[in-house]
């Protein structure tokens, strides 16, 4: 077991509720979606139809995997009218929100990563296979050019996220074969290995969200007091450090790196506040109040 | 090349490794992603995809696995394939022998499709194509036996078109007919009614995927019945035609055959005896005039 847990400063400092806000407004939304798709075949009453590569919302609103419909485009197929108009709509909310909000906010699968992760932290598993997290880029070439040689929508065919929430709403079948699987391999053989290293779903929502406005930010980093909770609890920790530790560097404290997911997980361990979410463009050079301007070392803006 | 250094050297090396280390191990992975790709386009036979579905080979690049044809089925026709089922996980299908497909008029579940995965150009459903119904086993199928069952027929939405009764005398009798279900390809949607409803405890009228039900004439086949319709005329000069003898099987006795060559004249079928000796070749359905 360790000895101190994530984020325990910041619940003394700041009350439990202060300090997992961020996580149970996400909970929240990932239960709310998948509520409101289980409604119609649990309750009778429809609100959506379908499961995440598509859903008609009461039947006015249609949205569009754009990564699903991206595979089909390669297999030589485009979508119909309403297919369409829901690609636009994703896509759109994606390049505004952040494109892997998808993983954090509304995929299914990241509250059983997440699982996996919070349990190996709990039983202190150490070890982890080590494989570069850019892995996941490579499977997403893969996937797009299979899907094109193959005419096949190649991923889903045993892409574990379709296959946990198409099978929560129709029928879950061998399906959790493969999720038990893939919290077992987080579990054991690498931390935050799937959405973290290979998944190509988040791969692609990475590049979709690159240039979002909506970021985390590190405004306040000049009070940071290196107590590590940020980067023991962030999914991505590699996104963190350009944005908290780069005053010297004379890099802004926006975190920009497309795989930041806007957990906020961040902002809610850290008991000086030092996170918030706010806009990419709102980054200046120095968060130091009233600095001098920055070194003239030329600044990387 | 010549500037580079040591250092530079080391890492270009170290960068065409990694490089080489990730092609190569999710290459392996999509080497395997791709054969199953393959495999996963041999649909079984029995499993039947909804009304207007491209051809497999298109339908797995179009389907993008929603499930709102299934939705909006409102006889619960349709199913999305799990893992375990052998037809590529998340897409529709339905079995013929559980539930078939109703025909609705409107197709809704066409109308739901958000891709071209079922083909919005399918506005009659009494043109889709999901299989063929084939009446497979004519030892079991009790219009063969000589009863009278005919619930295939009946249940047909396409009565009289798709699927018709070929009277034919019973030989095992003697003195009854047979009704034979007889299917023709060109009505039949391939909805499973009939599938369903046989009261076999196994069907023996099937629905099949159009490709394993239907035989294939080469394009080089003309049918000289339906070209002599088409002209006006035989095609050939009649006059010359070599009558050969039918070679019927030993011991064969088939009452009013007609077969000039063997002796088998038109007095033995009660035809007028001019018309046999005029055109002795001739024999009678090719209807040529002398």
């Amino acid at each position: 077991m360790s000895d101190k847990r994530i984020g325990a400063e910041a619940v003394a400092e700041k009350g439990w509720l202060k300090a997992h806000r961020w996580l149970i407004l996400r909970r929240l939304t990932q239960i709310g979606i998948l509520a409101l798709f289980l409604l119609g075949p649990l309750a009778g009453i429809w609100i959506v139809k379908g499961n995440l590569n598509y859903s008609y919302t009461l039947d006015f609103l249609p949205l569009t995997d754009p990564f699903v419909a991206l595979q089909a485009a390669l297999a030589g197929h485009l979508p119909e009218t309403l297919g369409a108009i829901g690609l636009a709509i994703v896509v759109a909310f994606y390049l505004l929100l952040g494109g892997r909000v998808y993983c954090s906010w509304v995929c299914p699968v990241n509250m059983v990563t997440d699982a996996a992760g919070w349990l190996r932290g709990r039983l202190g598993i150490k070890g982890s296979a080590h494989i570069a997290r850019a892995t996941r880029y490579w499977m997403l070439g893969m996937v797009l050019l299979g899907s094109a040689l193959t005419g096949v929508v190649l991923w889903e065919l045993i892409n574990p996220v379709s296959m946990l929430h198409r099978g929560l709403i129709f029928g879950i079948g061998a399906a959790w074969t493969v999720v038990l699987a893939v919290f077992l391999f987080d579990l054991f053989v690498m931390s935050r290995g799937w959405c973290g290293h290979l998944c190509p779903v988040g791969a692609f929502y990475s590049l979709l969200g690159r240039w979002s406005p909506v970021r985390v930010a590190a405004p306040a980093r000049q009070a940071c007091n290196d107590c590590m909770d940020c980067f023991e609890v962030c999914p991505e920790p590699q996104v963190i450090r350009p944005a908290l530790k780069g005053e010297g560097q004379g890099v802004g404290p926006v975190i920009l790196a497309a795989n930041c997911t806007n957990c906020g997980r961040c902002i809610d361990v850290c008991s000086k506040d030092v996170f918030a979410f706010g806009l990419r463009f709102n980054n200046p050079v120095s968060t130091v109040p009233q600095a001098p301007p920055a070194a003239d070392r030329s600044a990387n803006i | 090349m010549k500037a580079s250094t040591p250092k530079s050297n080391a890492a270009r090396r170290q960068f065409l490794f990694d490089s080489a280390r990730m092609a190569c191990g999710v290459g392996l992975l999509g080497l395997g992603l791709g054969l199953y790709a393959k495999q996963s386009k041999a649909l079984p036979a029995l499993a039947l995809r909804p009304p207007g579905a491209l051809p497999e080979d298109d339908f797995l690049g179009a389907c993008i696995r929603c499930g709102l044809c299934v939705r909006d089925c409102p006889y619960d026709t349709l199913a999305l394939a799990k893992p375990e089922t052998p037809v590529a996980t998340g897409t529709p299908y339905f079995t013929a022998r559980k539930i078939p497909c109703e025909m609705c008029e409107d197709i809704p579940c066409i109308k739901a499709c958000p891709t071209g995965a079922l083909d919005h150009g399918l506005t009659d459903i009494n043109q889709a194509k999901m299989g063929v119904a084939v009446l497979i086993d004519h030892e079991t199928c009790l219009n063969f036996l000589g009863l009278r069952c005919d619930v295939c027929y009946r249940v047909c939405p396409v009565i009289d078109k798709a699927i018709t009764l070929d009277i034919q005398s019973n030989q095992r009798t003697g003195r009854h007919a047979m009704f034979l279900p007889t299917v023709h390809s060109e009505h039949c949607t391939g909805c499973g009614k009939c599938e369903q409803a046989c009261v076999l405890q196994e069907a023996a009228i099937r629905v099949l995927p159009p490709a394993l039900a239907k035989g294939e004439l080469g394009a080089h086949y003309q049918l000289g019945w339906e070209e002599q319709k088409k002209a006006g005329h035989s095609l050939i000069d009649e006059s010359k035609m070599l009558d050969l003898p039918d070679r019927m099987p030993e011991g064969t006795k088939l009452p009013g055959h007609y077969d000039p060559a063997s002796g088998m004249t038109a007095p033995a079928r009660d035809l007028p005896a001019n018309e046999s000796l005029a055109i002795p070749s001739l024999p009678p359905g090719l209807g040529g005039k002398p």
